[in-house]
């Protein structure tokens, strides 16, 4: 963050949902304290919150932080009901006072971009099972935030092929927090 | 002083080779004058100078490999001599004329070399006569190298199998017996020179030949022939005097270390011992079963019976080194059992970890040993010495690094395998690798069986039948199971956890395309988890629950043949499976995870139209909740979760629907905190109103949640009144109404402009109120939820008209 940009990595392990700053590459690996400190050794700067299957229970439900100009809200998404529905997302959104908000639980990578912002799903990094989404793709999510403008890189892995996309996301200066 | 003693043994040394030159001199004279008697005489003179004893062992060589060229010579000027007619059974027995018994016996070799070659006697009988005949001498170092010519001239004319000196049946034992003999000489000599050699002036010598030897030795291996190793050592000797000065400089001072000198001059003799064996291995006629029966035990009994800590330990890493590694395999048992037989001193550890090294290199050389391998049980008997077996006395001694050190070993062997073909395949199809671990001890086990998941994980190895599965899990049943006498508190926790979330990676390894197949895998790993007890299945049911899933998944499509007989794959059947392996997992207990896992099943069970099935799983989830679940965060999360699975339910009819409904509102109602409360009743308005579901859209229910919600977040409210003095925060109001706001835009008809903008002004009143505690974090979210509403009327279209009445 030092130089006025910064790049965002998130993903959703089985358990727990993950956003790390200022990272470039990770791997899928297993849950709790292995993981745990495996992504404390790819960025000190780690934020964490509670999924569904964490006994871990000093994760907090939702986090927020700020990048720059931008707010970013976190929350693996089981709490969230419909699951996956933006509508109950934008909500939590709001709640949050947002302009990303990264949420999980679904397995499906989703970017969705409205008027108050962006809403994210990274999917999942493992591809793991979901009862939600069938044919489960590796992907995670980089973004790079610079001033107003995000860029969101979405990373799927699909017959062993990675797809990379992209999506341009600024913010209007009228939205005021 | 000890430049003195160096420069008299010099002295010595340098008249040595005089005479023996000057000797040699008139020797070589009487050979071109075909001169038989001056030859013999002054051969005799030549040799008599080897009968010193002022020189060490160092020295003597030097002098010995002189005399060795003169007599090549020698032999040569014989076989001239038979050939052109001289009876070489006269010359045999004339040599033996020769006065004194060290000349007589090297020219008795020499001579014997010839008659052999001449095939006039049998060979065994003449080596027999020669072997018997050097007992003559029993001064240690003249001895050894008096027999080390002996087995010098004599070894290209063993009575072997295929060799021009075959001789009569038992041809082969004859050249065995007598390589035995002279072997079993030898060493007996060798170990008496540590009583002999006393105050010999070599102090620098025995020093340099250390050095020399650690240069050697730790470049070129132990298994360096002697004439080679020697070579390398007259030369550096003679090359560099900077080396020997500062050698000699550093020296050993003292009567003290006598007997570490001692031991060191015998040790630069240990080669001429070694030799032996090493033509014992180059015999072509000694088979597996003349080795096991004959050799083997007749070398170890003289290595035991000679007591001697430096030959027992030298020889035993020469047997080793010099014999082939299947007749190691075959003969484990021997060998091994030679070992606690062996002085109490003698670094066993070294010697078999020598052996290993050599049986992992082989067991990685083909895949054809392998069964070999299983059939001597190698491994067992390996970690038997090492682990718990007849060694373990001895290694016990030395502390834990030696365990260590042993489990290093007889990992790195049994993986050798595994490395080399990136194939656990193979050890899979072999049924006794896994009878084999069985004998490794507890940790070695625990160890093995994570190098065996690793190598799986590395290559992506696809272990796709349940044959295959139910070797692997013999084989790593050390991580699945507890074995016998593990003491539990003695495993830190964050190990076993690695280890389990091993066990659980290699579960989601396992796959087959072939449903039947994989079903059948399937059972077979719940068999195997089953027995893993309470601290394991947390671990090892979700993955399995997750293999059930998928392939429920993968039969979802098709129709189920109504004339498939009892064993045919049916999601029916998973899901059987599914709810006794889940139930497994609830009594250990683990309520939180159990219930998750009933939810996932419902879904599934959901997806394939089977409504009792899901009901089933339901039931379990929420009996779960209700007697086990206890914690009010848990509680939380498993309501959210029941709420969350129930809302994408659509295979329910209406009475199975209301009776979960009902009871998942009823449970939302009865959490700890108001604010979890409030929340998840409105979550449960989700339960009436499906978007793409037109039989699933009660408004009027949805309203009743939401009337609700705002009952206990006004109770809420109060309660922090109460307890606080002041009004709690507005969030939950704006919870709400954002949820007024998403059933008003979905078009429920109960939802009415009316009710929302009642909830506007209740939220913008309490807000401006004094007692109400300030909460910026509800304020933002107000105003965004405001800015939402904004941004939806100036939308236009059909939303903006909706939205249009409602004033902010």
């Amino acid at each position: 963050m030092s130089c006025g940009s910064s790049r965002v990595a998130t993903w959703n392990f089985s358990g727990c949902f993950v956003l790390l700053v200022d990272s470039l590459s990770m791997h899928a690996v297993h849950k709790h304290r292995e993981v745990h400190d495996y992504l404390k050794t790819l960025c000190p700067d780690l934020h964490i919150t509670r999924g569904e299957y964490d006994e871990e229970m000093r994760y907090p439900e939702t986090k927020t932080l700020t990048i720059g100009q931008f707010k970013l809200g976190l929350c693996h998404g089981h709490q969230v009901i419909p699951w996956g529905d933006l509508d109950s997302l934008a909500m939590l959104q709001r709640q949050l006072d947002v302009d990303i908000l990264v949420t999980g639980h679904t397995h499906q990578f989703t970017a969705y971009k409205h008027e108050g912002g962006v809403v994210i799903n990274p999917g999942s990094a493992t591809g793991a099972y979901s009862s939600i989404t069938y044919d489960v793709n590796p992907s995670f999510v980089l973004m790079d935030i610079d001033g107003l403008r995000v860029v969101v890189y979405v990373y799927e892995l699909i017959d062993g092929e990675v797809k990379v996309d992209k999506i341009d996301f600024k913010k209007t200066t009228t939205a005021s927090h | 002083m000890i430049s003195d003693v160096a420069q008299d043994e010099e002295k010595w040394l340098a008249a040595g080779i005089a005479g023996l030159q000057q000797n040699a001199f008139y020797m070589h004279r009487a050979l071109d004058s075909n001169n038989l008697r001056d030859a013999l005489k002054y051969s005799a003179q030549m040799l008599s100078e080897l009968r010193t004893s002022k020189l060490s062992p160092h020295k003597y060589y030097e002098l010995y490999m002189r005399a060795f060229d003169e007599l090549r010579k020698l032999e040569m000027f014989f076989k001239e001599e038979a050939r052109r007619g001289c009876s070489i059974i006269d010359l045999y027995e004339l040599v033996q004329h020769a006065g004194n018994i060290l000349p007589r016996l090297y020219l008795l070799c020499t001579v014997g070399s010839v008659y052999i070659k001449s095939k006039e006697a049998p060979a065994k009988d003449v080596l027999k006569d020669l072997v018997e005949m050097c007992r003559g001498i029993q001064h240690p170092l003249r001895g050894l190298f008096l027999r080390s010519y002996l087995s010098q001239v004599s070894r290209d004319k063993l009575p072997d199998i295929g060799s021009e000196y075959e001789g009569d049946a038992d041809t082969v034992t004859d050249a065995v017996e007598f390589v035995l003999q002279n072997f079993t000489e030898m060493n007996k000599l060798w170990v008496r020179m540590q009583h002999q050699l006393q105050y010999h002036p070599i102090f620098i010598l025995t020093r340099l030949a250390l050095c020399l030897e650690n240069v050697h030795f730790a470049s070129l291996g132990s298994c360096l022939p002697l004439w080679c190793y020697s070579a390398c050592e007259s030369f550096i000797l003679l090359a560099d005097p900077v080396l020997r000065l500062a050698i000699g400089l550093s020296g050993l001072q003292g009567p003290a270390r006598d007997k570490e000198k001692r031991e060191k001059e015998r040790s630069e003799l240990r080669d001429l011992v070694g030799k032996n064996l090493h033509v014992l291995s180059q015999i072509e006629g000694i088979d597996l079963d003349m080795y096991k029966d004959g050799v083997l035990p007749r070398v170890l009994e003289q290595v035991v019976n000679c007591k001697d800590e430096l030959a027992q330990f030298y020889l035993m890493d020469c047997i080793i080194q010099v014999f082939p590694d299947e007749y190691h395999l075959q003969t484990l048992d021997v060998l091994l059992g030679a070992c606690p037989l062996l002085e109490p001193s003698v670094d066993i550890k070294t010697v078999l970890s020598q052996l290993m090294e050599r049986l992992s290199n082989y067991a990685a050389s083909s895949t054809e040993v392998l069964p070999e391998f299983l059939q001597v049980e190698a491994f067992s008997k390996l970690s038997n010495a090492i682990g718990k077996g007849s060694c373990v006395k001895k290694l016990s001694g030395k502390g834990k690094i030696t365990d260590s050190k042993a489990t290093k070993q007889i990992v790195a062997l049994l993986s050798a395998p595994l490395e080399k073909y990136n194939d656990i395949v193979t050890a899979l199809k072999l049924s006794n690798y896994p009878h084999v671990m069985e004998y490794l001890d507890n940790e070695t086990n625990k160890v093995m069986s994570t190098v065996i998941i690793q190598s799986i994980m590395k290559n992506k190895t696809c272990i796709s039948t349940s044959d295959k599965v139910e070797a692997l899990f013999e084989l790593v049943k050390g991580l699945v199971k507890d074995l016998d006498g593990t003491l539990h508190d003695e495993i830190d926790e964050d190990d076993f956890k690695e280890e389990q979330n091993s066990v659980s990676r290699l579960i989601q390894m396992l796959y087959n395309e072939d449903p039947v197949e994989m079903f059948k895998v399937i059972c077979t790993v719940k068999k195997h988890i089953l027995t893993g007890g309470p601290k394991r299945l947390p671990f090892t049911v979700p993955p399995l629950v997750f293999s059930c899933l998928k392939l429920v998944r993968q039969l979802q499509g098709q129709e189920e043949n109504p004339f498939g007989d009892e064993t045919s794959t049916t999601p029916k059947k998973i899901f059987q499976l599914l709810n006794q392996t889940i139930e497994a997992l609830s009594i250990v207990p683990a309520p939180e995870l159990s219930l998750q896992l009933y939810l996932q099943c419902a879904e599934a069970a959901n997806d394939c139209d089977l409504e009792p099935v899901a009901y089933e799983f339901f039931t379990q989830a929420y009996i779960l909740y209700e007697e086990e679940i206890s914690d009010s965060k848990a509680q939380v999360t498993a309501i959210h979760l029941i709420i969350g699975t129930l809302q994408r339910m659509h295979v329910f009819g209406v009475e199975n629907r209301d009776t979960l409904t009902h009871k998942a509102t009823g449970y939302s109602a009865k959490l700890l905190k108001k604010p979890d409360q409030c929340r998840a009743v409105y979550a449960c308005s989700h339960l009436f109103w499906v978007d793409d579901q037109e039989n699933m859209k009660d408004g009027e229910r949805v309203l009743l949640c939401l009337k609700r919600a705002l009952r206990i977040a006004n109770a809420a409210q109060q309660m922090t009144n109460a307890t606080r003095g002041s009004t709690g925060s507005v969030t939950l109001f704006v919870e709400i109404l954002n949820k007024y706001l998403y059933f008003f835009e979905k078009g429920n008809p109960q939802i009415t402009i009316s009710t929302i903008q009642g909830l506007i002004e209740l939220i913008t009143t309490e807000m401006q109120s004094d007692s109400t505690t300030p909460d910026p974090a509800a304020d933002a979210f107000f105003a965004s939820t405001l800015r939402y509403i904004q941004f939806q009327k100036q939308k236009g279209g059909a939303v903006g008209e909706k939205y249009e009445p409602i004033k902010v």
